[in-house]
């Protein structure tokens, strides 16, 4: 075990936003967490590496655990002047063949005298999952970061994220709404809305009710009624997913 | 053979000013990279009231201006997380501050002093011990900010990569704030509390057109703002002008000719580009 969460529950504020998670990963093991807006995925992310606090609970980190980290979002001040090498070595120093390495293994070369600041969406993407790689992480936690790619650019991300974890035998944790793009590639799949709703196995997630409550025909009352129907056995699951105002806002497949 | 080399109250004034400026240059631009310049003016004009303590307490100047820049600075930072529009809250305390500090200073009737010193510097008036206190402090500064400096720039570029390296961004901000009120007990002698703020931004403003790396632009806004140090003093001598104002102005003069500069290089630069 790298690193897992005994019932964390976060508070921001007064908002519970993470209800009794309990959630662990292997190494080599690559884990999905998928949900809504505003579910906690990024939340549970933050938390996991101990930028937000647990209001209960507690996360559990290995000794020595090297963390990859690739945020969903990274505003760098107009103020900061920051190239890509000089980021790419930031907090700890690698060699400028590293650098180039982890630049072309990321499809990103040739970028490293440019300021970070000038890079468009995807490439500064492909720029933070480099920087992640750098440190050989025993865990790789990625927050939406398909975010800026294209379709194309983003099959070529998992692919690399796959190769990474061959060559490095790293977990990956990582958060998408890419449904049905990642969860071919993942090992374990976590349904979060607040709570874990469903886990385990990608097809057996998509095949449960609260998979369908919370992606597949939420604009459908109908269906929803009809599915709540058939598997009472979840209804609770069900509504406790579907009674959330959050899960209202549209999610297409990817 | 020091003490006659310091005898020279110019001599003694030219290494006061090298010495704040090679404290706030690099720390200033942590202030601008932060975008917390208000947050420096609330700092440095608290040290108003801790003059006006000092004096009522007979302690060292130094130490009261100290500790009120301290508790002014954890104020802010502890205020900074619960909700308030930071602008506007640092905006009334920077100036209330000022002026609570001005009107206990007035309440010291049996004390002579000249206001004009603290607000503005009097760094002809260095003594050899003063001096001793102005290096001692930026060393301190300097040595805080070179030694944390990965897990200054981490934390301030985004405090979640700081945690997942294994910093606390909390306790990068706390260095931060006890370098900051240094700074501030440091440098009232030489431009004085309303002139503080400028020497903290201005070098590293001047310093951020001129720079690819954040290294680089800690290293130019230390040399810039040396350079404003010497050229001020030089100048209020010339000019028989006062001389933490002068100095402010040099650093002016320098920002002004930085900016313009990089802006023309980048227009003859776009239609060469155009060429290419």
């Amino acid at each position: 075990m790298l690193i897992s969460s005994d019932a964390l529950s976060v508070r921001l504020g007064k908002r519970l936003i993470l209800d009794n998670i309990s959630m662990s990963v292997d190494r080599g093991e690559i884990l999905t967490i998928i949900g809504p807006n505003g579910s906690g995925k990024s939340t549970l992310l933050r938390a996991l590496i101990g930028a937000v606090p647990a209001a209960l609970g507690r996360v559990h980190k290995a000794s020595d655990l090297r963390i990859g980290y690739v945020p969903q979002t990274l505003h760098i001040d107009e103020t900061l002047p920051m190239t890509v090498r000089r980021f790419m070595t930031l907090p700890s120093a690698f060699s400028k063949k590293q650098i180039t390495t982890a630049l072309d293994q990321a499809g990103v070369s040739a970028l490293d005298n440019q300021q970070v600041m000038s890079l468009s969406g995807g490439q500064f993407q492909r720029v933070l999952l480099a920087r992640a790689l750098l440190g050989k992480p025993d865990l790789l936690l990625l927050d939406e970061a398909t975010q800026g790619l294209d379709h194309r650019g983003s099959i070529g991300f998992y692919r690399q994220i796959e190769a990474v974890r061959q060559e490095l035998n790293c977990a990956v944790i990582m958060v998408s709404h890419e449904l049905h793009v990642v969860m071919r590639k993942s090992d374990r799949v976590i349904c979060l809305n607040g709570h874990i709703c469903c886990q385990g196995k990608p097809e057996v997630v998509s095949a449960t009710p609260e998979y369908h409550a919370l992606f597949g025909f939420e604009d459908d009352g109908e269906t929803a009624l009809y599915l709540h129907k058939e598997h009472h056995q979840y209804s609770h699951n069900v509504s406790s997913c579907n009674n959330s105002d959050l899960n209202k806002e549209s999610h297409s497949h990817a | 053979m020091l003490e006659v080399l310091f005898d020279d109250f110019m001599v003694r004034a030219a290494f006061a000013g090298v010495g704040v400026a090679l404290a706030a240059a690099p720390l200033g631009c942590f202030v601008v990279w932060r975008r917390m310049a208000y947050f420096g003016d609330a700092t440095a004009h608290a040290a108003v009231l801790g003059v006006a303590l000092s004096l009522t307490f007979s302690t060292p100047i130094f130490a009261g201006v100290l500790i009120v820049s301290l508790l002014m600075a954890a104020l802010v930072t502890t205020l900074s997380g619960r909700g308030f529009a930071m602008d506007t809250l640092l905006g009334v305390m920077a100036h209330s501050s000022l002026a609570v500090g001005l009107v206990a200073v007035s309440f010291l009737s049996g004390v002579r002093i000249d206001l004009m010193a603290y607000l503005f510097g009097d760094i002809l008036s260095v003594s050899v011990d003063d001096l001793m206190l102005i290096w001692s402090g930026a060393a301190i500064v300097f040595t805080l900010v070179v030694m944390r400096w990965s897990g200054l720039l981490l934390s301030t570029m985004n405090p979640d990569l700081a945690h997942a390296s294994g910093y606390s961004p909390k306790r990068e901000q706390f260095i931060l704030t006890i370098a900051l009120a240094i700074v501030v007990a440091v440098a009232i002698k030489v431009v004085g509390v309303l002139l503080i703020a400028a020497m903290l931004i201005i070098p590293a403003a001047t310093a951020r057109p001129l720079s690819k790396t954040p290294e680089a632009m800690a290293v130019i806004a230390a040399i810039i703002a040396c350079s404003s140090s010497l050229a001020g003093l030089k100048a209020s001598y010339l000019f028989d002008s006062p001389t933490g104002p002068t100095i402010v102005c040099a650093a002016a003069i320098l920002f002004i000719i930085s900016t313009t500069a990089s802006k023309i290089v980048k227009a003859m630069g776009r239609p060469a580009l155009k060429h290419s």
